[in-house]
C-alpha cells in the first residue's frame, strides 16, 4: 500500500516534469522571435533586445531549459509581463473566486444529481427515470455562455436575487464575494450535473442486477438498505471516476462562467493574458491546472483504495 | 407424516417481457414435509430458480404469480399464503425463517464487504444481539460450516476465499439465523466434484442437527440420489412427477423421469450401460404445445397427449402427469 503510494506520487512527478517541459516548449517553438511576438509590432529592436536578455532568451537553450525548471522547482513561475508581477503572485490573486467556483459547482453537481441517479436507476424505465434522462441531455447541450446569460437576465437583474457579476469591490468580505459566486455556480454546476447524474444512474444499473443485490433481497432487509448500503457503495467507484473527469469540464466551464459573470478569477486572467500575449503567466496557468489535474487523479485513485479492497497495488 | 412445510399448488408465473408475456411456471405443485429434502429436478430452463424465487417472494420485477398458491406453515402452526403475503410480511421471513443458497458463489456475496459484516447483518436484520454478541455467533457459524482459521477468516473479504469457501460462507449466513426452510438453488453447480461432496456432507450434516426442511434444486440425478427424501421432477414450467426419492428411483413413471434417469451415470448401474440423451429440446415458452409439452419428444405419445395432462395419483405417494404413466417405450 505504501509503495504503491510512493510510486504514484513518484509517477505524478514525472507527469508534471513533463508539462514544464511542454510549457518551456510552447513560448520557445512558438514561430518566430518570442520577445518580438510578445512585445508586439510596435515595438522598437532595443525593447525587444532588453527583453530576450531579461528572458534569457539569448542564452544557449539547455541553459534556458535548466533554469526554467529549477526556478519552476522553487516555485519561481517567471514574472507577468503585464503587471510587472511574480506570476506566482498573479496567480495566487485570482486563485480564490476560481477554488470556490469549482468546489460550490461539484457540491450543487452532487447534491442534485446523485441521488436522482440513484433514483431514477432503482425506478428504472419510469416517469421519473425518463425526465431525468432528457433533462440531463438537454441541460448537457445548453451552453454555458447562454444559461449564464439567462441567468444572469432573470434571476439576478430581473428578479435580484443574486448580485449580476462581479466579485465585490475590494472591501467586500468572504461572504459577500462568495455571494457573488452563487449564480456562476449553479450555471457551472448544472453541465457537470448532467454527466454525474448519467453516470450515477449507469453504475447503479448495471451494479443493481448484480446476484449480492438478490443475496442482500434474500436476507430480508428494505430495499433503502439494499439501495443505499449494498448497492451504492459498489457503485461509488465509478461515481468517483466521473468526478474526478469532470474537473476537466471545470476548467474549461470556469473560463466562460467567469467570462460571463466578469469575476476576476483565473479562467478570466488566462482569457487577457492570451489576449496580451503574457506568456509567463499562460505557461503558469498552464503547469498550475495541469499539477492540479494529476493532482486529484491521484485523490481519486487513493479513494478507489479506501472503497474497495479489491484494488491490487 | 405430519403437516407440510410448503405446499405449493398449481402456482403460475408469467414475465412480461416486451409487449407479450410468457408463462414461465404453468402449473407446479409439490409438498415438502418437514425435516426432509425434496429435491426439484429438471432440465435448465424448466423453472426451478423461477419457483425458487416466487417463494421468497423476489421474482424480478418483469415477474408475477399469476395463479396457485403456495402455502407455508410457520414454526407456530400458523398456516399462510405467500403469494398473498405483504412486502413487510416476506421482508421478516425472509432471512429468518426461510432462507437461500444461490448458485453462484463467486459472485453472491457483496465484494465490498467482509463475510463476518455479511453474515452479521443476518443477525443485525433479524435478531436483538448486540455487536459483540453478532460476532461471537457469526464465530460459531463460520465454525459450524467447518471453515478452517474462522477467528481469522471473519475479516476477510469475499476475494481472499476460494469457490468452495465462498459456498460455506453463503450456507452460514443462510443458517444464521436457524430458518425452517432453507432453499438451495444449485448450491454445487459451479464447484468441482471433490468440492461438492464436502458441501453436500455438510448440508446433510446440518439439517440433522439443526433439522430444517430443505428444499434442494438441481439438474443433476447423481446429486439427488445423495441428498434427497423426495423427488419433484419439473419439465417446461410444470411438475410432471413427485414421489419418494427410492420409489422414484426404483419406478420412475414419466416418460421425461426415465430419460433423465437414462441419461446420466448412477451409482449401481452397470458399468459401461449405454447413456441415452434425450432428443429434442425444451419448448420454448412462447411455443408450449396445447397438451402434454413432452410430447414432441416422447416415445410414447399419441392422441391422447393432446389434451392437457395434470398430475394425478399414480401409487400411494406417487404421482405422475402423464396419461400412460408407467408404460414401457416399446419401440426407440
Ligand atoms: N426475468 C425474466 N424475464 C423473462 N423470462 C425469464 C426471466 N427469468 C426467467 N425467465 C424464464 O423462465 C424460464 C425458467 O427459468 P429458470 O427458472 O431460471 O430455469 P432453471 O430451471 O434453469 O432454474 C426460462 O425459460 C427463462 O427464460
Ligand atoms: S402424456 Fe403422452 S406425451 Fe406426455 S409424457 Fe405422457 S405419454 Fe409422453
Ligand atoms: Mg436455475
Amino acid at each position: 500500500m505504501a509503495r504503491y503510494i510512493l510510486k504514484r506520487i513518484l509517477g505524478m512527478f514525472i507527469v508534471i516534469f513533463l508539462v514544464l517541459t511542454i510549457a518551456f516548449l510552447i513560448v520557445r517553438l512558438a514561430p518566430g522571435d518570442p520577445a518580438a511576438l510578445m512585445l508586439g509590432p510596435e515595438a522598437t529592436p532595443e525593447e525587444t533586445a532588453a527583453l530576450r536578455t531579461e528572458l534569457g532568451l539569448d542564452r544557449p537553450i539547455v541553459v534556458q531549459y535548466f533554469t526554467f525548471v529549477v526556478n519552476a522547482a522553487q516555485g519561481d513561475l517567471g514574472t507577468s509581463l503585464f503587471f510587472r508581477q511574480p506570476v506566482t503572485q498573479v496567480l495566487a490573486a485570482r486563485a480564490e473566486p476560481t477554488i470556490f467556483l469549482a468546489l460550490f459547482s461539484l457540491v450543487f453537481a452532487l447534491v442534485i444529481a446523485t441521488p436522482i441517479g440513484i433514483y431514477a436507476a432503482y425506478r428504472r424505465g419510469s416517469f421519473l427515470d425518463q425526465s431525468a434522462i432528457s433533462t440531463a441531455m438537454l441541460a448537457a447541450s445548453i451552453p454555458s455562455f447562454w444559461t449564464g446569460l439567462m441567468f444572469q437576465r432573470y434571476l439576478a437583474t430581473d428578479l435580484g436575487l443574486f448580485p449580476a457579476s462581479g466579485y465585490g469591490g475590494p472591501d467586500a468580505s468572504f461572504i459577500e464575494r462568495m455571494g457573488y459566486l452563487i449564480l456562476p455556480s449553479i450555471v457551472l454546476g448544472i453541465v457537470n450535473s448532467a454527466l454525474i447524474l448519467r453516470f450515477t444512474r449507469a453504475s447503479m444499473l448495471d451494479i443493481l442486477g448484480e446476484d449480492y443485490i438478490r443475496t442482500a433481497r434474500s436476507k430480508g432487509m428494505g430495499e433503502p438498505r439494499v439501495v443505499l448500503r449494498h448497492a451504492l457503495k459498489n457503485a461509488a467507484i465509478p461515481i468517483i471516476t466521473v468526478i474526478g473527469l469532470t474537473f476537466a469540464l471545470l476548467v474549461s466551464g470556469a473560463v466562460v462562467t467567469e467570462r460571463v459573470f466578469n469575476i476576476p478569477g483565473m479562467g478570466n486572467l488566462v482569457v487577457s493574458a492570451v489576449l496580451r500575449r503574457d506568456y509567463p503567466v499562460i505557461q503558469g496557468a498552464l503547469i498550475v491546472v495541469a499539477s492540479l489535474y494529476v493532482l486529484i487523479n491521484l485523490v481519486t485513485d487513493l479513494l478507489y483504495l479506501t472503497v474497495d479492497k479489491r484494488v491490487r497495488y | 407424516m405430519n403437516e407440510p412445510v410448503l405446499d405449493v399448488r398449481n402456482l403460475r408465473v408469467a414475465f412480461r417481457a416486451r409487449r407479450s408475456s410468457v408463462t414461465a411456471l404453468r402449473d407446479v405443485s409439490f409438498t415438502l414435509h418437514p425435516g426432509r429434502t425434496l429435491a426439484l429436478v429438471g432440465e435448465s430452463g424448466s423453472g426451478k430458480s423461477v419457483s425458487s424465487l416466487a417463494i421468497m417472494g423476489l421474482l424480478p420485477p418483469n415477474g408475477a404469480v399469476t395463479g396457485g398458491a403456495i402455502h407455508y406453515r410457520a414454526v407456530d402452526g400458523s398456516v399462510s399464503d405467500l403469494t398473498k403475503a405483504s412486502k413487510s410480511e416476506m421482508r421478516a421471513r425472509r432471512g429468518a425463517e426461510i432462507a437461500m443458497i444461490f448458485q453462484e458463489p463467486m459472485s453472491s456475496l457483496n465484494p465490498l464487504f467482509t463475510i463476518g459484516d455479511q453474515i452479521g447483518e443476518m443477525l443485525l436484520l433479524h435478531t436483538d444481539l448486540d455487536a459483540r454478541q453478532r460476532r461471537q455467533r457469526v464465530l460459531e457459524m463460520l465454525e459450524l460450516v467447518e471453515i478452517p482459521a474462522a477467528a481469522s477468516r471473519i475479516d476477510n473479504y469475499p476475494h481472499e476465499l476460494s469457490g468452495g469457501m465462498r459456498q460455506r460462507v453463503m450456507i452460514a449466513l443462510a443458517m444464521v439465523c436457524n430458518p425452517a426452510l432453507l432453499i438451495a438453488d444449485e448450491p454445487t453447480t459451479a464447484l468441482d466434484v471433490t468440492i461438492q461432496a464436502q458441501i453436500l456432507d455438510l448440508m446433510r450434516r446440518l439439517q440433522k442437527e439443526l433439522g430444517m426442511s430443505i428444499l434442494f434444486i438441481t439438474h443433476d440425478m447423481g446429486v439427488v440420489a445423495e441428498m434427497a427424501d423426495d423427488v419433484a421432477v419439473m419439465y417446461a414450467g410444470a411438475i410432471v412427477e413427485q414421489a419418494g426419492a427410492s420409489e422414484l428411483f426404483a419406478r420412475p413413471s414419466h416418460p421425461y423421469t426415465r430419460g433423465l434417469l437414462h441419461s446420466i451415470p448412477m451409482p449401481g448401474r452397470p458399468e459401461g450401460e449405454r447413456l441415452v440423451p434425450i432428443p429434442g429440446t425444451v419448448p420454448p415458452l412462447h411455443a408450449m404445445p396445447e397438451g402434454c409439452a413432452f410430447a414432441p419428444r416422447c416415445g410414447l405419445a399419441d392422441e391422447a397427449c393432446r389434451e392437457p395432462v395434470s398430475l394425478s395419483d399414480f401409487a400411494p405417494n406417487h404421482r405422475v402427469a402423464c396419461f400412460h404413466a408407467g408404460r414401457e417405450v416399446t419401440h426407440v
